[in-house]
């Protein structure tokens, strides 16, 4: 099957000489929910702007959906959607017409962008402000109304470049079942995230760029298996005493009633659960001090593994 | 994109720029007529009066065309070097640029944006010029061509003004320090043969001198230039600032990394 997204050596260097992109390749299949991760100044949006021709790129080849960009960009634009970091919307415009225009830039007659438009504003909640000015909606319906007017041509390909951010945790749960509810329906998506906890809960599949290169390009999966320690927090019903009484294990005492413990490829948690039995502890709750791809990313990102 | 598409994501952009400028028409539509009427009122009637006849043609009549065509050379202007500026300004530009849209199907919607509000304020301030004085047409060919072709002209000039501007200063530095002198040096309010040989020379120089008078030949039936001459330097000049401007798009400038 044609991949959604296909990319060889791509390399971006601007005229100052900085070079964003260092020959990457990655492939998106079909159908995939596809995590782009990398720190700041990595090179995930100046990808995405290749793709959007936002960035013109210096060398490499892009495909999307088979159409080699270099060939015919309109066509491959049309499988595209894409939804920005920032706000580039005309905060002064009704978002209802937000949409519809961007059905017109499409190509789409003006019955069927209506249409279109109402079924993504009512999906995304927001048909009630349709007829408002985009600058007197919050932050997420913003995010929201990027999202719907990406969609207005329905593409093949959805590419969100950190859709969540600045998000309330409610908005950004319901914005991923929108998401997951999409993906299902056969679209393609790219993400990129700061929230590894997004990538982890939507992505099936995941790169990291790192310094414009790509360092890791698997399943979440498979590089969730490759964690070779995870660190947890205990919190306690009883009183912590200065040593903790758990052997094998590397475990720090945070308070009186919390504890780090540090867990090795290998070793079993229920070794720990079971010294603290015998010692008395009674647990209350137990939680991963951070993501565990958040975990893994750090060690990719600063080589350590 | 098919023809079909083109012309729906022309209409859009179109539509788009006349929503834009009507929505805001204190600031687009009435100062135009209000600075229109000051200008029939002050150079018209009060100073004309003294001045006698122009060019075989009361004063009135003889600067009629002339201020007609200054609302046109600067609404389209503006129009498009804001909207375009505002839009790269907000990113909201990407939305035409990331989307299959030609860059030449841009190009005409907001030039013909631009055209609109030059056409439509033309209308205004023909309909205030009725006031104070009575209009013969000349010829309507000539008159529709020569506004046809000016309204673009100065809209491509905003567009390209547009792509290069950094900053909201950049966007009124050209219409103050260069739109605006040779309007008033283009013979608006008087006749090439009052200038000494030299001056009128020099005057030649002036795309503005071509525009009012080839406009002021349709209305009145006279001009200080060959008409021919005149056309020819419209057509040249539009066709040069649309294919530089068609360029700009096409190459990114100022607009994509």
């Amino acid at each position: 099957m044609i991949p959604a997204l296909s990319i060889e050596n791509l390399s971006k260097s601007y005229d100052n000489g900085f070079e964003a992109l260092k020959g990457i390749s990655l492939e998106v299949k079909q159908g995939d929910f596809f995590a782009l991760l990398g720190p700041n100044g990595a090179g995930k949006s100046t990808t995405i702007g290749v793709l959007c021709s936002l960035v013109a790129k210096t060398a490499g080849k892009v495909a999307v959906f088979g159409i080699d960009i270099d060939d015919d960009f309109p066509a491959a634009k049309k499988c595209i959607g894409i939804v920005p970091q920032e706000f580039n919307f005309n905060h002064f415009e009704k978002v209802l017409d937000i949409v519809i225009n961007q059905a017109g830039f499409y190509g789409l007659p003006a019955g069927i962008a209506r249409q279109r438009a109402e079924k993504y504003l009512r999906e995304l909640g927001l048909w009630d402000k349709r007829d408002v000015s985009a600058r007197m909606l919050s932050g997420g319906m913003k995010r929201r109304l990027m999202i719907a007017r990406a969609l207005v041509h329905e593409p093949k390909l959805l590419i969100l470049d950190e859709p969540t951010a600045g998000v309330d945790i409610e908005m950004r749960r319901s914005m991923w079942d929108f998401l997951k509810k999409i993906n299902a329906a056969g679209t393609t998506i790219i993400l990129t995230t700061h929230y590894l906890e997004e990538a982890e809960a939507l992505c099936r599949n995941i790169a990291i760029i790192n310094h414009g290169k790509i360092v890791e390009n698997t399943s979440v999966r498979s590089l969730l298996k490759r964690l070779q320690r995870e660190v947890f927090i205990f919190d306690t019903i009883d009183e912590l005493p200065e040593q903790i009484p758990v052997q094998g294990f590397v475990a720090r005492r945070k308070d009186e009633h919390s504890m780090e413990i540090e867990v090795e490829k290998g070793q079993h948690i229920n070794e720990v659960f079971a010294q603290l039995d015998a010692a008395g502890i009674k647990v209350s709750s137990m939680r991963n001090r951070a993501n565990r791809l958040e975990e893994m990313f750090v060690n990719l990102v600063e080589g350590g593994a | 994109m098919s023809p079909a598409e083109q012309y729906v994501a022309f209409i859009t952009i179109l539509r788009k720029e006349v929503k834009r400028y009507t929505r805001i028409w204190p600031q687009t539509l009435l100062p135009s007529a209000i600075t229109m009427s000051l200008y029939f009122v002050i150079f018209g009637s009060l100073i004309g009066s003294r001045i006698g006849e122009m060019g075989g043609f009361t004063y009135m009549e003889f600067v009629v065309p002339g201020l007609i065509m200054m609302a046109i050379v600067t609404n389209s202007y503006s129009n498009v070097v804001s909207s375009f500026f505002g839009s790269k300004f907000s990113h909201s530009v990407e939305e035409l640029l990331v989307s299959p849209t030609p860059s030449y199907v841009i190009l005409m919607g907001y030039v013909l944006g631009g055209v609109s509000r030059g056409l439509l304020v033309a209308i205004i301030v023909t309909l205030v010029s009725l006031f104070f004085t009575r209009l013969h047409i000349h010829s309507y060919a000539i008159v529709i061509v020569v506004v046809l072709m000016t309204s673009m002209l100065f809209a491509l000039a905003g567009f390209i003004n547009a792509v290069y501007a950094n900053s909201f200063d950049d966007i009124s530095i050209v219409p103050t320090f260069v739109l605006t002198p040779l309007i008033y040096l283009g013979g608006v309010f008087y006749s090439m043969d009052l200038l000494p040989d030299f001056w009128a020379g020099v005057s030649k120089l002036n795309p503005l001198v071509y525009v009012v008078n080839a406009f002021r030949y349709g209305v009145l039936g006279v001009s200080d230039v060959s008409l021919t001459f005149a056309f020819s330097m419209i057509g040249g000049f539009t066709l040069v600032a649309f294919f530089y401007s068609l360029h700009l798009l096409r190459s990114g400038k100022r607009l994509r990394q």
